[in-house]
């Protein structure tokens, strides 16, 4: 197809089965309301705050810039990559990237920033780092997305909004 | 006086409300009850205090100029201009007219966004850096007219701030690259070089430097870093204005465990009380310790943390000038800027 594209030939893995919505909001019992927990990171549900659209909004999903498979899909992303802290409004996404000089790196850490950023509360911090070990220029690349003037800067270059708005869209219609 | 030993607080007097995206700056008129603030929403506001009723109100807003993130503003010594770095690669100078603000000038020449701008003490020479990694000199000729006199390369990334000496025509900036580099003319001819950098080597901070602030002396320096902490600088001034050559900047102490997000930003208040502004949503005050340890040398204590100052990050804060009352000025990515006094319990 396109030459030149980074990975020509992803490992594409089996996704696992998603929580049925409706039954994650009738456990009321088990799980605060308010509370965000590493599932709900995960699947960027808020059934306080969505309805059927949260479906479509899934970290998971985020589509990977190169190819038409999810993050989820690539176990660029996992349930593990999520660390939650409530109560100190604290999150943190360890995604690996499908190759070690992965330069889409940059811009799969900025998918998941600007998902994230969109859909958490705004007392929220988060970070966002490669897995250790999973990248030549790991530092580097963590620095600049842990760079919020960084980011602000490259979220007013429209060509990279609509890249990052591709990868966030969703697969269906 | 010392403070350590009073119950000090810091009170909200005023919440200004209208930007429409984060601020990244707040800086005080020299001379007038004003404040300016910048913004993500490409706007300059300048809120202005009532004599009669002591309260904030935005006077006007300072827009359809710069097309992307106003980063930074800084008055000029007269109180008279105020200049205004932006996203869009260029910095404004505008003209306070009374009723309203004029944008008298436009100084381009950075390859990207422009992250700070300062004004020498004399008002003669402006600087800009930017993420081009330079730092660039301007000349203040007559007539609204602005030179570029020096391109300085040096930095290996993105400068994050830059800021004039209160008193001698020396100029500090700080990076990205977790340096921070001292510029100086040594024949006063307008070739400024890099004479000094403050690294990990010299007990510099290990990540981004995104702020520098002088006491009103400036022989010390207070700088702020992603790496958590706050590092106080001195320098023997008085021998660079015997005309003895460079006195070299060393590190004092370091200020570390009191915020627990990135530092954005620091200022040494005139009477000698340290303001810090962090990713935690806190403001933090200190102050130089009492106990002067003769071998250590001096030490800084917090004075006072104020959580949730605002209700996102902290970009900037600003100790006002005015000798009355020490009120502070800060940021936020809430979209407020906020006035603090600095007032004793009872």
């Amino acid at each position: 197809m396109v030459s030149g594209l980074i990975n020509e030939n992803p490992i594409v893995y089996e996704i696992k089965e998603r929580r049925d919505v409706r039954a994650y909001s009738s456990n009321t019992d088990e799980l605060s309301v308010d509370a965000i927990d590493q599932l709900e990171v995960f699947d960027i549900l808020f059934v306080r705050l969505s309805n059927s659209k949260a479906l479509s909004h899934h970290i998971r999903d985020i589509k990977d810039p190169e190819h038409p498979y999810s993050l989820e899909q690539l176990k660029v992303l996992t349930e593990d990559s999520v660390e939650v802290d409530d109560t100190k409004s604290h999150v943190r996404v360890t995604f690996t990237p499908t190759v070690e000089h992965c330069s889409m790196a940059t811009i799969i850490g900025l998918c998941v920033r600007v998902k994230l950023m969109r859909s958490l509360p705004s007392r929220y911090k988060i970070d966002i780092r490669v897995a250790p070990g999973t990248h030549a220029t790991e530092a580097a690349v963590n620095k600049q997305l842990n760079d919020k003037e960084r980011v602000a800067a490259a979220l007013e270059n429209p060509n990279l909004v609509e890249m990052v708005d591709e990868c966030l869209s969703p697969s269906f219609e | 006086m010392d403070l350590m030993e009073k119950n000090m607080e810091l009170i909200e007097v005023q919440k200004l409300e209208g930007h429409t995206d984060r601020v990244w700056n707040a800086a005080w008129n020299p001379v007038s009850p004003i404040l300016a603030s910048c913004s993500g929403d490409n706007t300059v506001r300048i809120w202005e205090q009532s004599s009669l009723s002591r309260s904030w109100s935005c006077k006007t807003v300072l827009e359809e100029t710069h097309t992307r993130t106003v980063r930074s503003c800084s008055w000029s010594p007269s109180g008279k201009l105020l200049a205004t770095a932006s996203f869009d690669g260029t910095t404004a100078i505008w003209e306070d007219l009374g009723d309203e603000f004029e944008c008298i000038s436009t100084l381009e020449g950075h390859e990207n966004e422009v992250k700070s701008v300062s004004w020498n003490a004399s008002g003669s020479y402006l600087a800009t850096c930017s993420r081009d990694k330079s730092v660039w000199i301007w000349e203040v000729l007559g007539g609204n007219e602005y030179d570029c006199a020096s391109v300085l390369n040096g930095h290996t990334q993105d400068v994050k701030m830059v800021l004039w000496h209160p008193t001698m025509d020396v100029l500090f900036s700080c990076s990205y690259d977790n340096t921070i580099k001292v510029w100086w003319s040594e024949d006063d001819d307008g070739d400024y070089q890099c004479v000094q950098t403050l690294d990990e080597s010299t007990n510099g901070h290990s990540s981004t430097v995104w702020a520098i602030s002088f006491n009103a002396a400036g022989d010390k320096m207070v700088t702020c870093s992603d790496d958590l902490t706050l590092k106080i600088w001195r320098a023997d001034i008085s021998m660079m204005h015997s005309g003895e050559g460079y006195a070299p900047w060393t590190h004092v102490c370091t200020l570390s465990g009191y915020h627990d997000r990135t530092i954005f930003s620091t200022h040494w208040s005139s009477d000698d009380i340290i303001a810090s502004g962090a990713g935690d949503d806190a403001i933090g005050l200190f102050v130089e310790s009492k106990q002067h340890d003769s071998v250590n040398g001096p030490s800084f204590n917090l004075l006072l943390k104020k959580e949730k100052a605002h209700e996102m990050d902290i970009n900037s804060v600003q100790w006002s000038p005015s000798k009355e009352n020490m009120l502070l000025a800060s940021a936020s990515d809430d979209g407020m800027v906020k006035i603090w006094q600095l007032e004793t319990i009872p």
